[in-house]
């Protein structure tokens, strides 16, 4: 799902533009590592590939079909890190040529796609990918990048103060839980024949094979996003759990006394507190999903 | 006179397991056209790509009195100029003008220097008035010539074709044979064309199943294997 | 297609067309967050945006009724969540995320159709986009034709293949069929990207790209910038006004 411009709140957008920079920054630069600029026309053109495998139609039943989306299909194929750079070209050329997602909203697309999408996707590869459950891993990142991302633009827009009756967003939920499995289908059957074509394609998982970890990494992520979610919807939940927890009055102790009234009076907009209760939930996702990044290349580099 | 290029004993072996070259000994003389023919299969394209060190298989291949290792790599591909089989993997700038003057600007040459160049080499091949069009907007036969151009831009002391008349109308193939005419670099020319091959080349080799079978002028080998078009033969 | 058409259209030689890549990028911006941060008077305000648009398409000597039927590309996905927004009983923002969203799209639609993409990619690159990511989006630019063209005869063959069986054992034998020619067309792109790379070291290549002259950021540009920057802030000054 691809955002336009006008559907984001400036507080949305703008905060994650600011924050992936330096995301796509770091992807960037991890790509090039060992390389120089060598990869550059392998990642494109594996960029046009999952332009062009959109035009190849997988039957779902009751005529309806769908297509790749291929976050983690790239990331087991080219690694997180260059396929997170993918992603971005991807995103980028359909915002700028296609008008398919916005320009302000690219930061939010590139956080929800290349980068917490194509982690999801990597993840249970990373942990299983040596083990007995290594053809599900392929299935689980699938389905977790698609849910991820999706939940994710789902979440800033609610967050952005666009109200969906509860319905729509069961309905909404549902759809996202059929096409991420879709992709996990998908994945699983292109991988399997990719590997029969040459199993060189596929990455060696590095990380050994850990259940406990790689369980306790997918429930964390599962978590997370819907925890976003649910916080965009409700953000006062999150400010609630934090007074409970002595949070919220300990941060304003700790602040100077012009900042803390300034605090209060910030958290009395009920819009504002809605928009910062989720923009924590959702920083906290993008902390996890940095540190994620940075947990797979340091294994992968060491 | 002592080779351009000397190959002794080459052999080669795709990851897949396919034997492509079985033992190559070839040798190239400063100011001649070689042809190679043979059937599609027979290792030509690995062949040349050897010369170029993209491919690296066993035996030993000396360019300019050098031998061919990585440390001479950069001078050897200055001297050797490569014209793809595909023309598009070859041209992936964005415009004609940057795909032609990539090489040059990576021999060091600055930019006015290298647009100098690229522009020069244009004219060269009739493709000057699409300098800044994008590659994958011209004809199969206009790419051919751009991307012959990209490599004539490098000015290199030896030519290498790989199939350079596909998709080249006859006007265009004989202004090619014109051009290569006028150049005086020593030069490879991997084709089918074997009319394209007797108006260019002064010697040909044969290639089958990875060795060179056999090597003479280009009529008489034409003869010897019955390498004619059919066009021609049903005459 | 799409792309093809917008790139006929960047080719063209108005003032619109002549003027920098930056900017024209950083008019861009200056329009899409005024757009976006527009509170107030929805129909006046989009009303003003509009006539901005549409005398920059003038100027830009572009068809004005393909531009703005492109632009409406938006439109399906706007008007879900609009319709969504109406039944939460939220019209003022059903109104204004279909209208934001197609001045948004037609605002960049004139960017890209006044200005060919490897300008564009090296305007970015002046701003400060890394280089790497922008050749990464150049060879995709550069091969979709390709590989759309190959994964066109691809879809052929899988639609070919487990046409003739009906019912569930069909539809896992085009699920199937659909893989095998992505994972192909996986296959080729790799070495597709083989070629070039061979292509770019036989001609050189050392681990860096090297670049013509850039252009130069004239008076006129600075002109049109700060122009396109100040007409819409000051149409929001005027008639909008801030939310806190
Ligand atoms: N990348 C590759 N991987 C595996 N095998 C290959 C590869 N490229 C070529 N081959 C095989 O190596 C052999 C020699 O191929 P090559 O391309 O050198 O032939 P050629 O003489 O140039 O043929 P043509 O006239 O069709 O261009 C063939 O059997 C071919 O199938
Ligand atoms: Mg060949």
């Amino acid at each position: 799902m691809h955002i336009p411009d006008g559907f984001l709140a400036a507080p949305v957008w703008a905060s994650l533009d600011v924050a992936a920079v330096p995301a796509v920054g770091y992807l960037v630069r991890r790509a090039q590592r060992g390389f120089e600029e060598s990869r550059a026309p392998l990642l494109g053109v594996m960029g046009a590939f999952v332009f062009a495998a959109q035009m190849i139609n997988f039957p779902v039943g009751i005529g309806t079909s769908g297509h790749l989306v291929g976050g983690a299909l790239l990331a087991l194929t080219l690694g997180p890190a260059s396929a997170g750079v993918v992603m971005t070209a991807i995103l980028a050329i359909q915002a700028l040529v296609f008008q398919d997602g916005g320009v302000l909203a690219l930061g939010a697309n590139v956080t929800n796609m290349a980068l917490c999408g194509v982690l999801a996707g990597y993840l249970p590869f990373h942990f299983w990918g040596n083990g007995p459950w290594r053809r599900f891993s392929f299935f689980l990142g699938g389905v977790l990048s698609v849910l991820a991302s999706a939940v994710l633009a789902l979440a800033q827009l609610l967050l952005s103060g666009i109200r969906m009756p509860g319905s729509v967003l069961g309905l909404s939920l549902g759809l996202f839980a059929v096409s991420a499995v879709l992709e996990g289908l998908i994945t699983l059957t292109v991988v399997g024949a990719l590997e029969t074509l040459n199993p060189g394609f596929i990455r060696q998982a590095t990380a050994g094979h850990s259940r406990a970890l790689g369980l306790l990494g997918t429930v964390a992520v599962a978590l997370a996003v819907f925890g976003v979610l649910i916080a965009s919807r409700d953000p006062d939940g999150i400010w609630k759990l934090a007074g409970s927890l002595g949070i919220a009055g300990r941060a304003q102790a700790l602040l100077p006394t012009p900042l803390a009234d300034y605090q209060v009076g910030f958290l009395q907009s009920p819009w504002l507190r809605r928009a910062a209760g989720g923009l924590a939930g959702l920083g906290l996702i993008f902390g996890a999903c940095v540190l994620f990044g940075r947990l797979v290349s340091k294994s992968r580099s060491a | 006179m002592t080779p351009l290029i000397t190959v002794r004993d080459l052999h080669f072996r795709y990851d897949d397991g396919t034997a492509a070259l079985n033992g190559v000994n070839f040798d190239l003389f400063p100011g001649e056209t070689v042809a190679l023919l043979g059937a599609n299969g027979s290792g030509k394209t690995t062949f040349v790509l050897h010369l170029n060190g993209l491919l690296a298989g066993s035996g030993s291949i000396e360019v300019c009195g050098m031998p061919l290792t990585k440390a001479t790599l950069p001078r050897v591909r200055q001297k050797i100029g490569l014209v793809f089989q595909d023309s598009e993997t070859q041209l992936f700038m964005p415009t004609v003008l940057e795909d032609v003057a990539f090489g040059p600007l990576n021999l060091g040459l600055d930019p006015h220097a290298a647009v100098d160049r690229a522009m020069h080499a244009l004219e060269l091949t009739g493709m000057s008035g699409e300098a800044h069009k994008a590659p994958y907007h011209l004809s199969a036969g206009e790419k051919k010539r751009v991307a012959i151009a990209g490599i004539l831009a490098m000015q290199p002391e030896i030519l290498i074709l790989d199939e350079p008349t596909t998709f080249l109308d006859p006007p265009a193939q004989r202004s090619l044979i014109e051009l290569l005419h006028s150049l005086p670099q020593a030069k490879i020319v991997v084709t089918h064309d074997t009319s394209f091959a007797a108006a260019l080349s002064s010697r040909a080799v044969f290639f089958q199943k990875g060795v060179v079978a056999a090597e003479g002028d280009v009529t008489g080998l034409v003869r010897r294997f019955a390498w004619n078009s059919p066009v021609t033969t049903s005459r | 297609m799409h792309h093809v058409v917008l790139e006929r259209w960047s080719r063209g030689r108005s003032v619109l067309h002549r003027r920098d890549a930056r900017a024209k990028t950083l008019a861009l911006l200056v329009f899409l967050v005024v757009l976006a941060t527009s509170y107030g008077p929805l129909a006046a305000l989009s009303g003003v945006y509009f006539a901005l648009l549409l005398s920059a398409l003038l100027l830009a000597r572009l068809p004005v009724a393909g531009a703005l039927a492109r632009s409406a590309l938006v439109l399906p996905f706007s008007v879900a969540f609009a319709a969504v927004s109406l039944l939460a009983g939220d019209a003022p923002r059903a109104a204004a995320l279909l209208s934001k969203s197609y001045l948004s799209a037609l605002a960049v639609l004139i960017l890209i159709s006044t200005t060919p993409l490897p300008q564009l990619l090296r305007g970015l690159e002046q701003i400060g986009v890394p280089h790497f990511l922008l050749m990464v989006a150049q060879f995709l630019y550069r091969y979709l034709f390709v590989i759309s063209e190959e994964a066109q005869h691809m879809r052929v063959a899988a639609l070919s293949r487990g046409a003739s069986v009906r019912g569930m054992a069909a539809r896992r034998a085009r699920f199937r069929a659909a893989a095998g020619a992505l994972a192909v067309l996986f296959a080729r792109s790799y070495a597709r990207a083989g070629g070039i790379h061979r292509a770019m070291l036989s001609r050189g290549f050392q681990g860096r790209f090297h670049l013509l002259a850039a252009p130069r950021f004239g008076w006129a540009d600075a002109a049109f910038l700060l122009l396109a920057a100040l007409l819409p802030a000051a149409a929001r000054g005027f008639l909008g006004g801030w939310r806190p």
